[in-house]
């Protein structure tokens, strides 16, 4: 989806930024075109809002280039950017009222009073506030303050407008009647809009095209439709929305083998046999009562009534969980035949297989690696100082309740449930990535403990 | 009886707090040379204070302690706002140590100040005079006005200063338009409170105020005192001062009264 660069208004290159020393973004690349509304979506601590900063002028690059309208900004300080920000908490400035706070930009400009009263008026009435603008801004509610911070912003005429989470503060249902608004002024204002927001849903909603990320790194940028339908991987498929995920196996073209049964599908085009990540929505299986048109069957667990439909949980006899959200709702402990369409399984290629790490044999039974030294049965084949890859399956890396208890302590940081499994990613005091796949249920920020044991330690020349 | 005890304390307290001020006003309305005299109700003591002539010395030294106070107050916002500014901008870790350093002067007894202050200008060559004393009590004023600045710099959301640089403001520009009129209130407290504490000062000031003849509030009732005998326009002197605080407080204090109710609307 890369934007022609005659129609893009904002281009991204290998941007990266650290705070302390710690990668906060790593080599991000992202074209904005010209009156598109995009959203930089990601879980909290994925630097969507340090992007912002960075496009927005406040904080100073370290790597890369950012390009406004055509011209290098990438030190331009924020003050000569033609982009305006809505920022998190509205920031309107307590000490001027309604008219004082959108008119502080067209004041600097040198404009007529006159000229500022008109532009104040107009936006005043794209945002639906006349006759608030000798009000204090602090007898505003918080939907209302919005408002003024987007007027605020917007009578500048800038070309991007950049939206910092401007809805957190919000409750529900002023969230969706602001959600509308925004969607109905970008189309009226014909600019770019940047959105940053946590909250999947609201970014559905609003855009022309997400960007995902996560801890720094873009994971997928594309069209709601597109992210909701053909995630990248796991992670992408997990934040967006409700999903099943389950690892699976690609028999050969159009045909993949997940939950002990084999489906046919519509990817192509991975190895014979090659592992992968099965994505099914939770909209997408068809549940009855006949076994007997079922390509497979299960039993129902819960069944909860969600108001337009009822969200079941299934577990088949293999052993694997599902949700299933259907019109129907089926009794707890009903046997049900369930059935999936070719092109609603959608088939990503898996970002690894084992955790693999570079490592130095330190003697004839021990490796360092991650930091720290192993006991590993295979090291005796080694020489001594010698350069090696290690690789640790999944399910051989043991967590451990205390921190003591392990060789490495870390902190969970992202957990992926896979029906019949959990699949974590744990990072560790070092800022190293461990996944591991187990059966107890963690939270996310447990601290554990990690060990491995001697005998799963796999060796190869590097 | 609960009650009566606990309003009876409270008045007893209050009345020990403000009996000798209420001795000085009531005393500053008759003629008697020495205090507890009363000789009958008379404004003339009141008219002498400003009559040139024997007290020509009190009232300038009246003028000079308000010439001195309010420079040193003037002096020591700007330097104080400045400086608490800077603070808050640095990491938590030299914040910490700066604030420390900040401290000190507060903490340290107005004598040990005196005296160095005293050989610091003495050492430079400095005549003493105006200069060493406003520059003196800049100097233990400012760390009061960054302490009174920096809650409200806490207090302020962040995002205002990068607001004001998003819609086109130069960084000074911003600082003028946005944080000035922000920390306005905690720079006016600590505006007060140097001038207070410049006016009220006695130690730091006989210090650092030379042999030319200068002479402050305190050092004038200092000197008087010494030489026998208090002069009795002292009196009324101490009675304008007390009533001219009282207003300017209950003014204050009815500005913010009516501003907390706007708020609340």
């Amino acid at each position: 989806m890369q934007q022609k660069p005659d129609t893009s208004i904002i281009t991204v290159q290998h941007l990266s930024h650290a705070f302390g020393g710690k990668t906060v973004l790593k080599d991000i690349n992202l074209s904005i075109g010209k009156g598109e509304f995009v959203t930089i979506l990601g879980p909290s601590g994925c630097g969507k809002t340090t992007l912002m900063r960075l496009i927005g002028g406040f904080l100073k690059a370290m790597e890369g280039k950012i390009t406004i309208a055509g011209k290098d900004m990438t030190n331009t300080p924020p003050h000569l950017r033609p982009v305006n920000t809505v920022f998190q908490r509205y920031a309107l400035f307590p000490h001027l009222n309604v008219f004082g706070n959108i008119a502080f930009g067209l004041n600097l400009k040198k404009l007529t009073q006159e000229e500022i009263k008109k532009r104040v008026m107009h936006v005043l009435k794209i945002v639906t506030m006349t006759d608030y603008e000798e009000r204090d801004v602090d007898t505003l509610s918080g939907g209302q303050q919005q408002r003024v911070a987007i007027a605020r912003a917007i009578v500048n005429e800038p070309e991007v407008l950049l939206l910092d989470e401007p809805l957190a503060a919000l409750d529900l249902k002023m969230r969706k009647d602001m959600q509308m608004e925004i969607k109905a002024m970008h189309k009226k204002l014909g600019i770019s809009f940047v959105y940053v927001t946590h909250d999947q849903e609201e970014a559905l909603t609003l855009s022309d095209r997400i960007v995902v990320m996560r801890e720094g790194e873009i994971q997928q940028i594309g069209t709601p439709a597109q992210i909701y339908n053909e995630p990248e991987n796991s992670f992408v498929a997990d934040f967006i929305g409700e999903s099943n995920i389950l690892n699976g196996i690609m028999i050969k073209d159009r045909f993949v083998e997940f939950a002990g049964h084999q489906f046919e599908c519509v990817d192509k085009g991975f190895g014979l046999h090659e592992p992968v990540d099965v994505v099914i929505r939770p909209e997408d299986i068809y549940i009855f009562e006949k076994l007997e048109a079922a390509q497979f069957t299960g039993k129902v667990t819960s069944s909860i009534f969600k108001g337009v439909h009822y969200e079941m949980m299934v577990t088949t006899p293999e052993g694997f969980e599902f949700m299933i959200q259907d019109y129907n709702s089926f009794d707890v402990g009903q046997t049900v035949g369930m059935l999936v369409k070719p092109f609603d399984i959608q088939v990503m290629k898996k970002e690894r297989l084992c955790n693999t790490f570079e490592g130095t044999v330190i003697d004839k039974s021990h490796i360092r690696f991650l930091g720290n030294n192993f006991k590993c049965d295979e090291a005796q084949r080694y020489e001594s100082g010698a350069s090696v890859k290690v690789s640790v399956d999944f399910r051989n890396v043991i967590l451990h309740d205390n921190e003591e208890d392990g060789m490495l302590s870390g902190s969970v940081s992202f957990i992926l449930y896979k029906g019949d499994h959990y699949h974590l990613t744990v990072l560790t005091e070092g800022d190293e990535h461990i996944f591991a796949d187990t059966n107890d249920i963690w939270d996310d920020g447990d601290r554990v403990g990690i060990s491995i044991s001697p005998d799963t330690i796999q060796v190869a020349n590097d | 009886m609960r009650r009566i005890l606990s309003s009876s304390y409270l008045g007893i307290l209050l009345v020990m707090l403000y009996a000798p001020i209420l001795i000085i006003i009531v005393f500053s309305f008759t003629e008697a040379k020495v205090l507890g005299n009363w000789t009958g109700f008379s404004l003339k003591l009141y008219t002498s204070l400003f009559e040139g002539g024997v007290h020509h010395s009190l009232t300038s030294a009246l003028w000079n302690t308000l010439i001195i106070g309010l420079s040193a107050a003037v002096v020591s916002t700007l330097l104080g706002t400045m400086a608490a500014i800077g603070i808050f901008n640095l990491s938590s870790r030299q914040q910490k140590a700066v604030q420390l350093v900040n401290s000190i002067p507060i903490l340290n007894p107005d004598i040990i100040t005196a005296i160095s202050l005293f050989l610091l200008f003495v050492s430079l060559g400095i005549s003493q005079g105006y200069t060493t004393v406003i520059l003196a009590h800049v100097t233990f004023c400012t760390p009061y006005v960054v302490l009174s600045v920096l809650p409200r710099l806490r207090r302020m959301n962040p995002s205002l200063y990068e607001a004001a640089l998003d819609l086109g403001a130069t960084p000074f520009l911003a600082l003028r338009k946005v944080m000035l009129p922000e920390l306005k209130p905690g720079m006016i407290s600590g505006f007060i409170l140097a001038f207070t504490l410049s006016i009220d000062d006695f130690v730091v000031t006989l210090f650092t105020i030379g042999n030319e003849g200068l002479e402050t509030i305190s050092t004038y009732i200092y000197a008087d005192a010494r030489k026998g005998g208090l002069t009795p326009e002292l009196r009324p002197l101490s009675a304008i001062i007390f009533i001219t605080v009282l207003v300017l407080l209950i003014l204050i204090n009815q500005r913010t009264a009516k501003k907390t109710n706007m708020k609340t609307i």
